[in-house]
């Protein structure tokens, strides 16, 4: 018996995400009396993830994995997961982890939970904390199955620095044919911005500003503080951005530490898909704005004139504290 | 081509969310059930299927007698017929079993359902359905092409998209973007009468033993109210965010 994690990589480096994953996997091993193994796959610097308690890491290094293929890599997590007596496998929650988890589900025949929370509140009966009816609650659920898979819900955990001394090997999984009946064709990724999915701190703009020509304040916001930009469903319905930056309950979940909404009223779609976030800051004119109820701190006021008081403030404050 | 269309029934957004019997169970009291918004894309993407390409559009639902007013409403739409599991649907994965039975047993060679239901958003049933049924799988769909036995398909990946390519048998987790919200369709008059008309079949659930059970339920603690500061003061915001918040 043991915690197989799957940590997760981009172009060989590991996201933030895999570190939360393996954080939580030690946590787990802990509460089991067990011990967590790790799988890579094509990721450079492994011995990274010791930081956060992996005890065993196991590589696999091969170029028909380069692209992320769903059912390829469930196949490769089962067979890591069989080799290791695995009886509990925690996914993240990145598109790919959505995509992989409960393919493997089925090839484990395990008990799946996604959007998990928090470590198992009790081991036997296994039972976790998810996200249910878009963050307006949590479900307590019971896995009955021997084998479990476990979806952890992004920025839920956090990542926990538990220093280990990891052993590494290498494995050459089995790959079927089969494995990758669909093939990826092109990838058409935003170079050098933050995505929406990634970023710690997430600032967007609502029909409060009026027009796309606006939108330079909120880009200048977003570049002090390192954030992605986002929008509310109007301004993606009107064009006025894409429609990649929708946040809300038919568009991007947002679990960021911060969310600063900009001329945004707050209509229950939209909150269903912030609710997630840690922190959040609203600017509107109406003081009757929904989202006021919602948000940690509020300005009422102008947006065309809090929005750059706020960019030199901050200018200030990061000059002071660079 | 038969297209097997999946479709949760779920409260309205808008809903107020409350438990009963010990926060064990869900309180449908009062509350308003719609198809779930990620079916109903997938749902309209079929129907211009069948107009544009010519196909066969069923409706599949797992649950009891009372979600048939969301399979009518899907036949209204303009689906060919409805099939309903008559069983409670208790979790992922034995949803995903009862649909693969109706998927192996009518010979669909696509299979379309929403991401995630906006009730339990566990997002498993798409993936499991086309693990159980060793059918090629894509998910976060935000574009779909179907010649012949060909699929082209657009995923959503973090920070942008994927094209991919496959064949059918296809299992197809839709959102917005395989088609737009302004292209949803909404039943008109004749629609509904002639939904009338339309036969929803009702079958009994294979056997097969739930993987999870639902414990309890708990809401997010009640939030304390919102920390105003002066527009004229925006540099205690900035404060705030450091010092108390600790997020910048």
């Amino acid at each position: 018996m043991s915690v197989l994690v799957y940590a997760e990589s981009s172009e060989g480096k590991f996201k933030k995400i895999a570190f939360e994953a393996v954080s939580y996997g030690k946590k787990v091993a802990e509460q089991l009396g067990t011990t967590i193994s790790v799988v890579t796959i094509n990721a450079d610097n492994t011995s990274i993830l010791s930081d956060y308690g992996a005890e065993k890491i196991i590589k696999i290094n091969d170029e028909k994995l380069n692209t992320f293929n769903a059912k390829a890599y469930a196949d490769v997590v089962k067979q890591v997961a069989a080799k290791e007596n695995a009886n509990v496998v925690i996914i993240d929650s990145s598109n790919n982890g959505l995509y992989l988890a409960p393919l493997l589900a089925v090839n484990l025949e395990a008990g799946y939970a996604s959007n998990v929370v928090e470590a198992p509140s009790s081991t036997s009966p296994f039972t976790v904390k998810r996200k249910a009816f878009s963050n307006k609650a949590f479900n307590n659920t019971e896995i009955k199955t021997d084998k479990k898979v476990i979806g952890l819900a992004k920025n839920s955990f956090g990542l926990v620095e538990n220093k280990s001394s990891a052993t590494e090997e290498d494995f050459s999984p089995n790959l079927d044919d089969a494995d990758f009946n669909v093939k990826s064709t092109s990838v058409d990724k935003a170079k050098g911005q933050i995505t929406i999915a990634d970023a710690d701190i997430v600032v967007s703009g609502g029909r409060g500003l009026k027009g796309p020509e606006n939108w330079g304040m909120v880009e200048e916001l977003a570049d002090i503080l390192g954030a992605a930009t986002a929008c509310s469903k109007p301004v993606s319905d009107l064009g006025w951005r894409p429609h990649s930056e929708h946040v809300g309950q038919t568009g991007k979940p947002v679990a960021s530490n911060l969310y600063i909404a900009i001329g945004i009223s707050g209509a229950i779609q939209h909150l269903a898909g912030i609710n997630s976030s840690k922190v959040k800051v609203v600017i509107n004119t109406d003081p009757e704005a929904p989202f006021f109820k919602a948000a940690d701190y509020g300005i009422v006021g102008d947006a065309f004139e809090v929005v750059p008081k706020l960019i030199e403030k901050l200018k200030e404050f990061k000059a002071q504290n660079a | 081509m038969k297209i097997l269309v999946c479709i949760s029934h779920v409260p309205d957004t808008t809903s107020k969310i409350n438990f009963t019997d010990g926060d064990s169970k869900f309180d449908t009291n009062g509350v308003q059930f719609v198809i779930n918004p990620y079916d109903e894309f997938v749902l309209t993407r079929a129907m211009w299927f069948k107009e544009k390409q010519g196909a066969s559009v069923t409706v599949v639902n797992v649950g009891n007698p009372s979600t048939e007013p969301t399979l009518r409403k899907a036949l209204a739409i303009g689906a060919d017929e409805a099939i309903r599991v008559n069983a409670e649907a208790t979790d992922g994965y034995f949803v995903a079993k009862q649909l693969a039975e109706v998927a192996k047993n009518g010979d669909f060679d696509l299979v379309l359902a929403g991401r995630e239901s906006i009730d339990y958003n566990g997002g498993m049933v798409p993936g499991m359905l086309a693990g159980i049924l060793d059918f090629n799988f894509i998910n976060a769909c935000i574009g779909l092409e179907v010649d012949d036995n060909k699929a082209t398909a657009i995923r959503e990946i973090d920070g942008g998209k994927e094209t991919l390519s496959t064949n059918l048998p296809l299992v197809v987790g839709g959102q917005k973007g395989i088609v737009e919200e302004k292209d949803l369709r909404i039943p008109n008059m004749r629609g509904i009468m002639m939904a009338r008309k339309k036969p929803l079949n009702v079958i009994e659930p294979i056997s097969f033993e739930a993987t999870t059970t639902s414990k309890s339920f708990e809401k997010p603690e009640a939030k304390g109210a919102v920390k105003l500061v002066d527009a004229d003061n925006v540099g205690e915001l900035v404060d705030l965010l450091h010092n108390e918040a600790k997020v910048i």
